[in-house]
Parts: structure tokens; sequence; C-alpha cells
């Protein structure tokens, strides 16, 4: 059996699971008061709701999604004026779950069933291979601080042939969180930090929870027991009354990050305030193409701007959902005239959205439902 | 919806919307009392005779054409034996329709029409006719094949006859095609190691089973995989289930490669497994004489509940209850 393999049978060991959900009642016991623990990935919403781990945790201990989804915050605008691109004529290399999130009027999607050219790539790799073909491309450079290194080393190399452009739309999540906290919205005893973001800015990136806002810290990865190790780690903490920074994933997170990664993305773009789709502007969470890169900017070469658009529809509770400030279930439209099928806010389609995650597997008042069926 | 999709072709909710949106106002949707087209079900029956002649009939279309473990042409016969042998019919006779490219070229036709042949021999189904046509290069991808296959059954089983207190068998394991496929589409062939498509009929599968009896519902497992199949059953029957995903079986490189796909191993099609809902004083029985005859990995997996209409809870293997819902649109990969 491989590496890979091995970690993947450990951390999801159903043995150590159950003990481990029994410490953590144990603790929980002791801490009576309710502890929040928000995590700000799309894949750790995935990995808790997949794994069923919130049917295996105490009724005080909650796990909320915080701002974790990079399409789901993508805004509009910039899908609109990606679509406008599709129809001048350019073919767009596009992650899979970007692919179907709505913009103001259709999705990538969309666009693809009326013709444009629409390819899904894993990464900047495959548009780099597909791009030899000499046809004018546009790459949707979109997610946090864990995709945009893959395409920076390209920019800063001037490796990148001259008819593939890039749409830059890259945000960051550790200035994010840090506005998020500042504005006190949440009563949170705790953050679970993402363990891919992490990889690249390091753990201490985020040692700002536990100094500045009294929160414990546990960068985590991304098996089943990684989280329920992060949560054990927390109520420990909260216990103690000492706030810290732990770092669970340090089989591949280590504290400075990836030193060349950061550099990378350090020469090749410059940092702005960004629009978070249904959130707002946060400050300096945006990545911008540096003056001398321009030449790849497709903006500077296609006028494009779209005035027009519109992040979330009335009624719609996906910016709150985006926060934490709201669960899937306490949106009217949730599982009712919003499905994956007919999704009427960016949260419903990508499987990173913690609507989507929530519809296919079931967030907390499904999870009540679930266990009187399975125990009766 | 103003234009299609390839998500309403992908077997999931969209198909079902849009066949239903096309289809159910037609009037005449089944002959007396059979079984027809309001259904949905994986054939058709019309009583005759004081049995049950079982039709259905499907197109295919795969790219590859040829992938480990098979062709379009067997997937072609396989597929619809397949649909006629869950309805609990022995598969009798067949008729196919091959529409090819131009500039197809015609040793691997022959290849494709002797694999079809080959597994139409091999369960005694006699090839009435058919049509084959050439369609100008570009106006059709290499080649579709339509197969309609007709058999005879005693008694009908259906997809939504499960009650409450049965037990959920699968044949074998799942999602072995779909890998294969999958990964090939995506680039990774050199992963799919010695994995093949699970491409087989499953006449005796079902043959087997019927012998001990008490059968309230099967399915075969196929796009949408062992979730799709699963969903379907709860949601005809109007009942719940609750499915142990440690006693699904998977092999190893099915896991693996979902794993490197990102993709839920049980949304993955199978060309030759189906879902039993045995009563459960059966159930044992059914999985005893299904292994005997070489179905080694048949299991018992879950149970049929009392509760919401539909309703599929996983028990996952970390020990935690989720929802298996039916897969949505096309399978896309995750952005990290």
């Amino acid at each position: 059996m491989n590496i890979s393999r091995r970690i993947i049978r450990e951390f999801r060991d159903k043995n150590k699971a159950l003990k481990l959900a029994e410490k953590i009642r144990n603790l929980a016991k002791k801490l009576n008061d309710e502890i929040k623990i928000m995590h700000v990935c799309g894949t750790h919403e995935h990995t808790v709701t997949y794994y069923g781990i919130r049917s295996l945790l105490p009724e005080n201990v909650k796990i909320i999604a915080g701002p974790g989804c990079p399409v789901c915050i993508t805004p509009a605008k910039e899908v609109d004026e990606v679509i406008l691109l599709a129809k001048k004529g350019y073919r767009i290399f596009t992650y899979g779950d970007m692919y179907k999130v709505p913009g103001t009027r259709e999705s990538l999607a969309i666009a693809k069933a009326k013709g444009a050219d629409i390819v899904i790539v894993y990464g900047f790799y495959d548009a780099l291979r597909l791009s030899k073909d000499g046809k004018k491309s546009v790459f949707f450079a979109v997610g946090f601080e864990t995709t945009a290194p893959t395409v920076a080393p390209h920019i800063v190399n001037r490796a990148i042939p001259k008819n593939l452009y890039l749409y830059i739309s890259y945000r960051l999540t550790v200035p994010a969180v840090d506005w998020m906290l500042s504005k006190g919205m949440h009563n949170l005893q705790g953050i679970i930090a993402p363990g891919h973001v992490s990889a690249i800015v390091g753990s201490e990136a985020w040692r700002f929870i536990p100094e500045k806002y009294d929160i414990p810290a546990v960068v985590a990865g991304f098996e089943p027991l990684d989280v329920l190790l992060g949560v054990y780690y927390i109520l420990e903490m909260n216990l103690n009354g000492k706030p810290g920074l732990v770092n669970e994933y340090s089989r591949v997170v280590r504290p400075e990050g990836n030193v060349k990664a950061k550099e990378y993305m350090g020469k090749a773009f410059d940092i702005v305030d960004g629009l978070w789709r249904g959130i707002g502007i946060i400050p300096k969470s945006r990545l911008v193409l540096k003056d001398e890169y321009s030449d790849y900017d497709i903006k500077k070469h296609e006028d494009i701007e779209v005035n027009d658009s519109i992040d979330i529809k009335p009624g719609c509770l996906c910016g709150a959902i985006n926060l934490g400030m709201a669960e899937p279930t306490d949106c009217p439209y949730f599982g009712k005239s919003c499905t994956p099928e007919h999704p009427i806010g960016p949260c419903m389609v990508s499987m990173e959205g913690t609507c989507f995650i929530w519809y296919k597997f079931g967030g907390y008042r499904i999870i009540e439902e679930m266990k009187r069926i399975a125990e009766g | 919806m103003n234009v299609i999709t390839l998500a309403h072709g992908a077997g999931g909710k969209e198909t079902e919307r849009i066949i239903k949106s096309l289809f159910l106002n037609y009037r005449i949707r089944k002959v007396n009392s059979g079984i027809g087209l309001d259904a949905f079900d994986d054939g058709s029956t019309i009583p005759f005779g004081g049995k049950h002649v079982v039709v259905s009939s499907d197109s295919y279309t795969v790219d590859p054409v040829f992938f480990p473990g098979g062709n379009i042409g067997k997937l072609a016969a396989v597929g619809s034996i397949n649909d006629v042998a869950v309805m609990g019919a022995i598969p009798i006779a067949a008729l196919d329709n091959i529409v090819v490219e131009e500039g197809f070229s015609y040793n691997q036709l022959r290849e494709i029409v002797n694999s079809m042949l080959e597994v139409f021999e091999k369960e005694n189904i006699a090839l009435l006719g058919g049509d084959f046509k050439v369609m100008p290069r570009g106006k059709i991808d290499k080649i579709v094949i339509s197969t309609t296959v007709i058999g005879i059954a005693d008694s009908i089983i259906t997809d939504s006859g499960a009650r409450p207190g049965d037990y959920v068998i699968v044949s074998g394991t799942v999602g072995d095609h779909g890998a294969v496929i999958t990964a090939i589409q995506s680039g990774i062939e050199a992963e799919i190691g010695d994995l093949k498509s699970d491409c087989a009929p499953v006449t005796r599968i079902i043959q087997i089973a019927k012998k001990i009896g008490e059968i309230h519902a099967a399915k075969d497992i196929t796009r949408g995989g062992l979730a799709m199949a699963l969903n379907e059953i709860a949601e005809k029957s109007r009942v719940s289930m609750i499915i142990e995903e440690e006693m699904i079986p998977l092999k190893e490189e099915v896991i693996g490669l979902s794993e490197l796909l990102g993709i839920d191993p049980l949304i993955l099609a199978s060309e030759g497994k189906v879902v039993l809902i045995v009563d459960r004083e059966r159930a044992e029985e059914v999985v005893k004489s299904l292994r005997r005859e070489g179905f080694n990995e048949a299991s018992i997996i879950g149970e049929v509940k009392e509760g919401k209409p539909g309703f599929v809870i996983l028990r996952s293997s970390f020990g935690g209850l989720r929802l298996l819902d039916k897969p949505i649109g096309e399978i896309t990969p995750r952005i990290c």
C-alpha cells in the first residue's frame, strides 16, 4: 500500500474516531457553555458533513462554516466579464466548480451550451498544454492562496504563451479572517484554519487569532480525524483558558509555509482591497497583476467592464451563509425553490458551497431527522 | 430551460426532470395492466398469455469507444439485457441500430459488433434485426449504438416494492466501470492499473435471487452509481433507507482513483451489478447463494426503514451519518 493510501486509511479509522468522539464528549461536559467553532474552508465543510462529524459531536459543540468557498465569493461581475470574453470568441479555461456558478444572467455552463468554447481544467498546466494550438484563450484564475502560486511562477518567468491571457480573480483568506474577527460578528470559541492555504502561508500566519482575538486556532488537515482532532485541541485550550495556535496538519504545513511560493506570489501580484460576493469589500484581500506583467492581463486587451452585475438575488441568504452568520436551513429557499439544479445563489452550486454540501449530505436540522430514522 | 446542457443527459436529477417534462403529457402510456412509461422503471412490460413480455431500449455513447474490459458494442448489449433482466425476465431476443461516422475504421467497427454479438450469443439471445446508417464526418461523434432487448417473465420485479424491514443487497463491487471511464476521460489512464470495466449481463444474478424468493425490488447500477439506484428505489417505494458504508464492496483501485479524481465512488457507474431489496428473512440466503455461484462480493449493505420517502441515509465508514443523495449533473472535478 502506498503512503497516501496508508494515511487515508489511518485518518478515516472508525475506532479511532469513536474513541476521540468519546474524549470530546467528556471535555464538552466540563465546558457547560456552547462551543462555537468556525472553519473557513469549503473542503473542511465537505469533510465535516460528508463524514457526518456533526452527528458524532455533543450538543454544545457546534461547527459552523465561514467564508471558505472560493467560487462562492467570486463576484458575479467577474463571472459576467469572463462570459463576455467567451462571447467575444476567447476559449475559456476554468476549474470545474466555477463552471456552474451563476453570474448575473447565466453560468459558464449555460454559455457553453449556447456555443461558447469553455474547457474545464484541473489546473494551470492543462491550460498551458492546451494553449499550444495557438487559439486565443483566457485562464479564469480564481481561488485563494492555494491556486495563486500555481500561476505566479509562470508569470514571473514569462513562461506563458502569447495566446493565453489571464483573468485574475484571486482572494486572500488570511486578511478575510482578520477582518471578520475584527468586526466581532460571531461569538467564536475556536477557529479551524484551512490546511491547504496554510501549506502556502504557513501556520504562523494564523498566530494573530489567539494573540489579537484570544481565540484558540488549529491548522487542520482534511481527513475526518484531522478535523476531529482540531475540535479536540480547541476544547482543550478552552478548558485550560489558554488560547494558542496548534498545527495539527504538521505532515503538510510548516510554520513558515512554502517560502518559494510566497516569494513568487509577491513578485507577480499586488495586494488590493477586494469585493467578496455577498460579503462586501474586505481590505487588502485581492491579488492583481503587477504592472510589469500587465501584458498577460486580458482586461488590458479587451474592454469587458460589466457594470450591472447582481451578486445576490433578493431573499437569498448566501451572503450571511458565506459569513457563517446563517445556516442553509435558515433560508426559506433552501431545498425548496433553491436546489443544485436550480440554484438561486452561488452557495448552492459549488461543491465547496455550504448550501450545496448541506443539501447533498445534511446539516444540523437534517441530522436530527437522520438520527431518528436510523435509530428507529 | 432554454437550451439543453450536458447535465440534462448525465443521468441524474436533470435527466429525470427533462424526460418528465417532455413525455409525461402523452396519454397512452402502457398496455393493459403492464408497466409503462409513467413507472420510469428499467424496462416495460406487456401482460401476455399469463406471462409478461418485458422490453427495454437504450442508446449508447461512450468516450472512449474502447476501454479496459470492453467497448461500446459490449456495453450496448449488456445495458439493455440488464434493464430487462432486473425486471425478473429472461432476455430472448434483441434488435440493434448502429449509426457510424464517415471515416470510422472497418476493423474497429467489426470488433465492436463482434463484442456485441458475443454477449448475445452467450446469453442465448436471438438478434432479430436492426438498422445501420452512416453520417457525414463531423455530424456524429464516431459511433452511436441503440439496442432493444425483449424478455419473458413469469413474475415481475419492479423498483418500487421495497418495504420497511427489508434488507438491501448489492451483487458485487460497485463503481468499476465509472472509475475506468472517468480516469481515461480525465487523462489519468496510467493510474488505472489492472482495473477493468465490470460490464457484464446480470440475468444469472437475478435468476439465482428469484429462486430463493421474496425479492421486493431490483435495479441494475448504471449511471449515477449505487447512490442513484438506491435513491430511485427509496423514492418510488416511498421509504427511507440506512446504508452502512463499511459493508459496501469497493475495489482498492476504485477507492484510489476516486480519491485522485475527487469523486465519490458511490456515484460511479457499474455495468454488471444490481441492488436487490429482499425480505430480511431471506437476505442471508440470497447472499449465500450468490457467493456460491461465484458472485463472491455479494453483500448486505443496509436496511429499508419507515420514514421520509426517498431519504437514503449513509452511516459513513468513519461512524457519522450523512445523506446519500442522487448525483447532480456532469461529474466535474473540484478546485482543491
